[in-house]
């Protein structure tokens, strides 16, 4: 035994110290605390992966029978294997670094201990999504990493639309949740088990014409969950609104972590999705068009939160076509190296918003280059890693995905090609818009504390060097052999891409500061259509919010709550004075209604046997 | 066979339970003026319930049917004797401190407690329509007398008055029903109803059948506030005693669904598929109802009404499967929700404070900065309504849809799906006034819980818990029951 439930158990007990006593402790002692976990909990990853040494098949730990009636026997069971490992390192390690930044970061906010509860409760069920063995236990941990999520989001909740943010992810995740509840419901009614291991052996067996038509439902479903986690279209809306939340926790759970849960699922059932064609290039169409469609947003966005927010969901998107494409090992090689750079880029941000005490519009920011040195210069790591600049990180994961759907689909690679270059630029705008030029803003300027800039530092360092974790390679014994020849031409072609963008910000910021302003105007409709965002949130609001609200207030408000207490019978007058006032009140309106009510119902539930059954 | 009138040992043992409630409550009633502290009666009420659970085990241990067939012992009879007896204790823990400060505490609240839930004993043992009758009406009536129990409070008037007349009106149906049946089949046993219908005797009377259950049918959609016959409930619920509303709301309810269940799985099971379609359409509307209309209240008593409506359906989802996965769900559901609202009703009673003065969802906030514990337990009943892993709700719900998709019931499935998804809103709504919204300052200070309104939140908080970590505990035994005699 390796103790794995030590894991996740560690932040949570974090979370109880903190929850319970929080309010009483110093500052120190909660980040002693908060901390501490989460470092305990990585070291305690980093030794069992060494203690299990190659890994080549997952090794599971079963510490009690949950569920078992009939044919439903669900454990409670653990387990690592190599897809597992790289999420552990990559959850436990830059939640790390994001835990000890916050520090800094909020360290004058009220609510403190709240805060870090909350973060070291998210960690736990965090964990708990990674280490599931099986789909039931995936989704405790993906329920509940949503719900710390939501109360994140509504951190700040004096101000209103914190709260509504967090409100629109919870709404937008239930969607997306339902799809995931009816998968397992179909998974288990079709193969008696919600075990990973089971379900892919006897998935493997079964034959083709029996699994066809459900595993690809039971996929579908499962994308419709993932969708809404890792906001793809048609649910990524709630992502970009997240960002009310505190920047720690834009970087660390609608970045790094939790958002990548789907592509995480996904691969997680790859046994399945492979015998599922149509659900794969479903997959990969929601990931294209993700891509795109966030990728050009945020060319016209000005809060610097904002950007890298669609620029997240663009990446996701990224993430899913490699998965769409039969490229897993590629699509978690990215999750990794965008949780470096993304959660780099967030917290740079941050570092930014703390020296402008608050500001993030990038049109009042600008020259802040001499002034917050360190700060810029690990973004400016974050952003050549991102834009896909040889020999960075994001060039390494963003080249093998771009390679794997070249063979998938040509047509594809090219729409990827465009998306990379488009990314390169927003990123790049927002680079140039912030720290060259002149500053434009009235506040002081000032460079944050250590506790924040080195964990900046790591992440720099990370962003720069991790495309030479060979993730793909170590990944093969899970999803195979990635084959896929790297054709020089291809790669020049996508690097070439990246660096146009780059030119091309620098062209439109540097150089002209005022090209932007008139191509805005020349272009005005297309310019106004994804500055305000295709205007996709007026039309849910307009097609499924509205109808919903005002359905239920006329329909069902109306019409069959209408009774009320009063304390007078429905305003008829005092009663029960006398059997005789008692009497009256069956006159009054609205227990006689409810009489109606019961005949017409017992009508109609009598006919409805009588005739519906005597007809058979 | 005069031999055959006096009953066995075992036959005693086998209603044991309600002879001594019935025996402790006619005590209290006739001794009260003995104890000048009306709180000592609750004690006893208290105990008695305790000692009822025991008898119950006891019983169990010989199961079997008692005079002549009237009564049945078996598991599923144990499962909820104890489900009621329990309720009704953490009711009695959660009432003494709001009767005493209304000024109301007395031996007749007590009293008409343990008989009420002496007719849910009743009710949920008896293997024949007459006893089932008899149950339900001896709970029935003294449940409405507590509906109105706090006289001066016009409130409860209304509550009462209106709980009455409904809930007559639907018995007469009931009744109604249970005399066609006899005159249809000649028996009131649900076993001979059974084989009577089993031998195809009643072919000629296929029809009449048809309508006797639809008539039987309303009798309970009533009790149990199945659609279309759930309009009672938020009014009562409302106007009621906050104690009262959660007890009506967890005792009264299983009691009902455990009838329901045993007859239209026992007696009426030969012609399931002529009543199948109602309970599908019924299940539905109830979710849908129960859920879309919560969405919009601001009374918190009112929302939890509208949240038994929805609750009710999904019980109803499990009815519908009629199979013995959908009985054992069902149980298991009955008992996680009994523990869930029991513990929601005791903070909305804590919060609602003398005379009930808080029960807006708004006056919810800020109560995670007052008495930040409180809070965090009125989030665990919260979410297990929700549904959210880890809490008996959700095992609750897992295990329902899973009995319906066995039963082929794919629509009803997903639709019941969807209504858990959009659930989900309105109880996010307490949580999120609970810790974000500051508190505002009200004339009258909340004092910390009492001693029984914790213990209540306590053992309600434990046990929901428990049933979502470990659902082994009582699934085990609900899967074992669920085989109900025939």
């Amino acid at each position: 035994m390796h103790q794995l439930w030590l894991i996740p158990a560690l932040p949570l007990a974090g979370f109880l110290v903190n929850g319970i006593f929080g309010r009483k402790l110093s500052k120190p002692a909660v980040n002693a605390v908060a901390i501490g976990s989460v470092l305990l909990s990585f070291l305690w990853v980093v030794k069992t992966l060494l203690a299990l040494g190659p890994l080549e098949s997952a090794y599971t730990e079963s510490y009690f029978t949950w569920i078992q009636s009939g044919i439903v026997n669900v454990g409670f069971d653990l387990a690592v294997d190599r897809l597992a490992a790289v999420m552990l390192l990559v959850v436990t390690g830059i939640g790390l670094l994001i835990h000890i930044y916050a520090i800094g970061y909020m360290s004058h906010e009220g609510g403190y201990y709240r805060f870090f509860a909350y973060l070291n409760l998210f960690m736990f069920f965090m964990l708990i999504l990674v280490m599931a063995a099986n789909f039931l236990l995936l989704f405790v941990g993906w329920e509940g990493v949503g719900l710390c999520s939501y109360l994140l989001i509504g951190f700040y909740f004096l101000k209103k639309s914190a709260g509504d943010a967090g409100k629109k992810a919870f709404v937008v995740n239930r969607i997306g949740d339902f799809g995931f509840s009816l998968a397992i419901f179909l998974t288990l009614v079709t193969f008696g088990s919600l075990d990973f291991g089971e379900v892919s052996a006897k998935a493997a067996t079964m034959s083709p014409e029996t699994t066809a038509g459900v595993v690809t439902g039971i996929c579908l479903l499962l994308l419709v969950g993932a969708t809404g986690k890792s906001a793809q279209v048609p649910l990524y809306v709630w992502l970009p609104d997240a960002m009310e939340g505190p920047t720690p926790v834009s970087a660390l759970i609608h970045a790094a972590t939790m958002v990548t849960a789907g592509v995480y699922m996904v691969a997680r059932a790859a046994p399945l999705f492979n015998l599922a064609p149509i659900a794969l290039d479903v997959v990969a169409f929601v990931g294209l068009i993700t891509a795109v469609l966030a990728a050009t947003i945020g060319l016209a966005q000005n809060d610097i939160k904002k950007v890298f927010a669609y620029s997240t969901v663009s990446q996701l998107g990224y993430m899913f076509l490699a998965l769409g494409a039969g490229a897993y090992s590629a699509g978690i090689f990215h999750v990794m190296t965008h949780a470096f750079f993304k959660a780099l880029l967030f917290l740079g941000a941050g570092s930014v918003i703390h020296a402008l005490e608050g500001e993030q519009d990038l049109r009042r920011m600008g020259g802040l280059r001499s002034k917050i040195p360190v700060t810029f210069l690990v973004l400016m790591c974050a952003a050549v890693a991102i834009a896909g600049v040889p020999p960075f990180s994001g060039f390494k994961s963003k080249d093998e995905i771009l390679l794997a759907v070249h063979a998938y689909s040509p047509w594809m690679f090219w729409v990827g090609v465009v998306t990379a270059g488009m990314t390169a630029f927003y990123v790049f705008r927002a680079i140039f818009l912030c720290f060259f030029g002149t500053y434009r803003g009235k506040a002081h300027p000032h460079e944050s504390p250590l506790v924040m800039t080195l964990p900046l530092g790591v992440l720099a360092l990370l962003s720069l060097g991790g495309g030479y974790i060979n993730v793909p390679q170590y990944l093969a014994p899970v999803f195979g052999q990635p084959n896929v020849d790297h054709d020089m031409t291809l790669v020049a072609i996508s690097v070439g891409a990246g660096l146009a963008g780059i030119f091309l910000a620098w062209l439109f910021y540097v150089v002209k500061p005022e090209l932007p302003e008139a191509l805005a105007r020349t272009f005005s409709a297309p310019y106004k259509l994804i500055y305000n965002k295709y205007y996709v949130d007026e039309a849910y609001d307009a097609l499924v919010v509205h109808p919903l609200r005002d359905g239920s207030r006329s329909v069902l408000w109306r019409g069959i709550d209408a009774g009320l207490i009063d304390g007078a019978v429905n305003g008829t007058g005092a009663l029960a004075r006398s059997i005789g006032a008692g009497l009256r009140t069956m006159q009054s309106g609205y227990i006689r209604r409810y009489a109606a009510w019961v005949v017409l119902g017992s009508i109609v539930v009598v006919a409805m046997v009588t005739f519906l059954g005597g007809a058979r | 066979m005069p031999a055959n009138l006096v009953p066995s040992a075992s036959e005693f043992l086998r209603i044991s339970p309600e002879i001594l409630l019935t025996v402790a409550g006619t005590l209290m009633m006739t001794l009260e003026s003995m104890f000048s502290r009306k709180r000592t009666l609750g004690v006893i009420a208290f105990f008695a319930l305790l000692g009822a659970i025991g008898l119950s085990v006891a019983a169990h241990g010989d199961p079997g049917a008692a005079f002549h067939g009237m009564i049945m012992v078996d598991g599923f009879t144990t499962f909820f004797r104890i489900l009621v007896f329990a309720t009704g204790m953490l009711t009695i823990l959660m009432s003494a401190d709001y009767l005493e400060k209304a000024k109301a505490e007395s031996a007749e609240f007590y009293a008409l407690l343990v008989f009420s839930i002496v007719g849910q004993s009743l009710m949920v043992s008896s293997n024949e329509l007459i006893m089932i009758f008899i149950g339900l009406e001896t709970s029935s009536i003294a449940s409405y007398v507590m509906a109105g129990y706090l006289r001066a409070d016009r409130r409860n008037s209304e509550a009462a008055l209106k709980y009455f007349l409904l809930g007559s009106f639907a018995t007469a149906f009931l009744l109604y029903g249970i005399a066609w049946t006899y005159g249809i089949t000649g028996a009131t046993n649900l076993s001979e109803i059974r084989r009577v219908l089993l031998s195809g005797q009643t072919a000629d009377s296929a029809l009449l059948l048809l309508a006797a259950t639809a008539m039987m049918f309303v009798g309970f959609a009533f009790k149990v506030s199945a659609a279309p016959f759930q309009m009672w409930a938020p009014d009562v619920y409302q106007g009621a005693p906050a104690p009262v509303s959660a007890f009506l709301s967890a005792g009264p309810k299983a009691a009902a669904f455990a009838m329901f269940f045993r007859v239209a799985l026992t007696a009426f099971e030969p012609v399931k598929a002529s009543w199948e379609p109602l309970l599908w359409a019924s299940a539905l509307a109830t979710m849908v109802i129960g859920n879309f209309a919560a969405l919009r209240q601001t009374n918190i008593k009112r929302l939890l009404a509208y949240s038994s409506i929805a609750h009710a359906g999904y019980v109803m989802v499990a009815l519908t499967a009629a199979s013995e996965t959908g009985t054992a769900a069902a149980m298991f559901y009955l008992a996680a929700y009994a523990a869930m609202n029991l513990g929601a009703f005791a903070i909305v009673t804590h919060v609602a404070r003398r005379g009930e003065r808080y029960v807006e969802v708004n006056d919810m906030a800020g109560l995670s900065v007052r008495q930040p514990l409180t809070a965090a337990l009125l989030t665990v009943f919260l979410l297990s309504l929700i549904g959210v892993p880890l809490t008996g709700g959700f095992f609750g719900k897992f295990y329902i849809f899973k009995a319906a998709l066995d039963a082929n019931l794919v629509w009803l499935t997903v639709l019941g799906l969807l209504n858990s998804a959009v659930a989900a809103y309105y109880y996010l709504r307490v949580v999120v006034v609970m810790y974000m919204q500051p508190p505002v300052d009200e004339e009258m200070a909340l004092e910390a819980p009492s001693a029984g309104i914790a213990a209540t939140m306590w053992v309600a908080a434990v046990a929901t818990v428990l049933l979502g970590v470990i659902p082994g505990l009582v699934l085990d035994f609900a899967g074992r029951s669920a085989d109900l005699a025939r």
